[in-house]
């Protein structure tokens, strides 16, 4: 499966962009899944994603936990916590 | 009220007129005895800051403002409801984000304005990056767990 991947603030920055496309194994099935899996991409996303429960994840721009399947996920989202207002 | 109150909503990089906003949800009304604005602005810290970029993601930042101003709409009696959060590069002084909740009543115009601030710091995706007057490295604000304990207090008291 491809997916949209965007990136926000310090994340986008550990990482080095803001959003790429790639392919999910079949094996990827939550939230935590994905995060795990990107994690082993190199050592700028294991810099991004050192503290994974800090993590937000937004599946197709709404909010969604760490537990969520990702199936039929157009962009997933991944930031920090939120910091507007 | 006369049907179903839509929020208006803006998400821009440019000031806005808060005198403007007001007048947009009460000119031409005589059913309005509240209108209630909160304007969030950038602090310099003691001088120490220079200026806040503000980064954010556009497509879900409308979507998630959008539905928590409906949320309160469905909350409180209101007659008109809006959101204006800046983003890109804001200086101390500049205005950050503009809620205007207008009621017959004050309690409800009150009520619902503290509430959307308290929503939109929590769920809406903008991010703070703090560019010092130093020059030293620039950080971004981290998230203050008393935002998330401000949430509460509405599941608490409904």
């Amino acid at each position: 499966m491809a997916v949209k991947l965007v990136y926000f603030a310090w994340v986008r920055e550990r990482i080095g962009k803001g959003e790429e496309i790639i392919d999910l194994a079949p094996s990827i099935v939550t939230v935590g899944d994905l995060l795990s899996h990107l994690k082993t991409r190199g050592e700028e996303y294991e810099a991004a994603l050192e503290y994974q429960d800090v993590i937000r994840v937004a599946i197709n721009q709404e909010h969604v936990d760490h537990k969520t399947p990702i199936g039929g996920a157009q962009e997933i989202a991944l930031f920090p916590p939120m910091t507007g207002g | 009220m006369t049907g179903t109150i839509r929020p208006r909503v803006a998400i821009q990089s440019g000031d806005f007129d808060t005198a403007a906003e007001i007048a947009r949800l009460t000119s031409g009304r005589h059913d309005i005895g509240a209108v209630v604005t909160f304007s969030g602005l950038c602090r310099d810290e003691a001088g120490t800051l220079q200026a806040l970029e503000i980064e954010h993601y556009p497509e879900m930042a409308a979507r998630e403002i959008t539905r928590i101003a409906g949320e309160a709409l469905g909350r409180w009696p209101l007659t008109g409801l809006t959101v204006i959060h800046r983003f890109g590069m804001i200086r101390p002084g500049e205005n950050i984000v503009l809620v205007v909740a207008a009621s017959a009543h004050r309690r409800a115009a009150f009520d619902a304005a503290a509430f959307l601030m308290d929503y939109l710091k929590n769920a809406a995706p903008f991010w703070k990056k703090e560019h010092l007057a130093s020059g030293a490295q620039s950080n971004w604000v981290e998230a203050k767990s008393t935002d998330a304990a401000a949430l509460k207090r509405w599941n608490e008291v409904k």
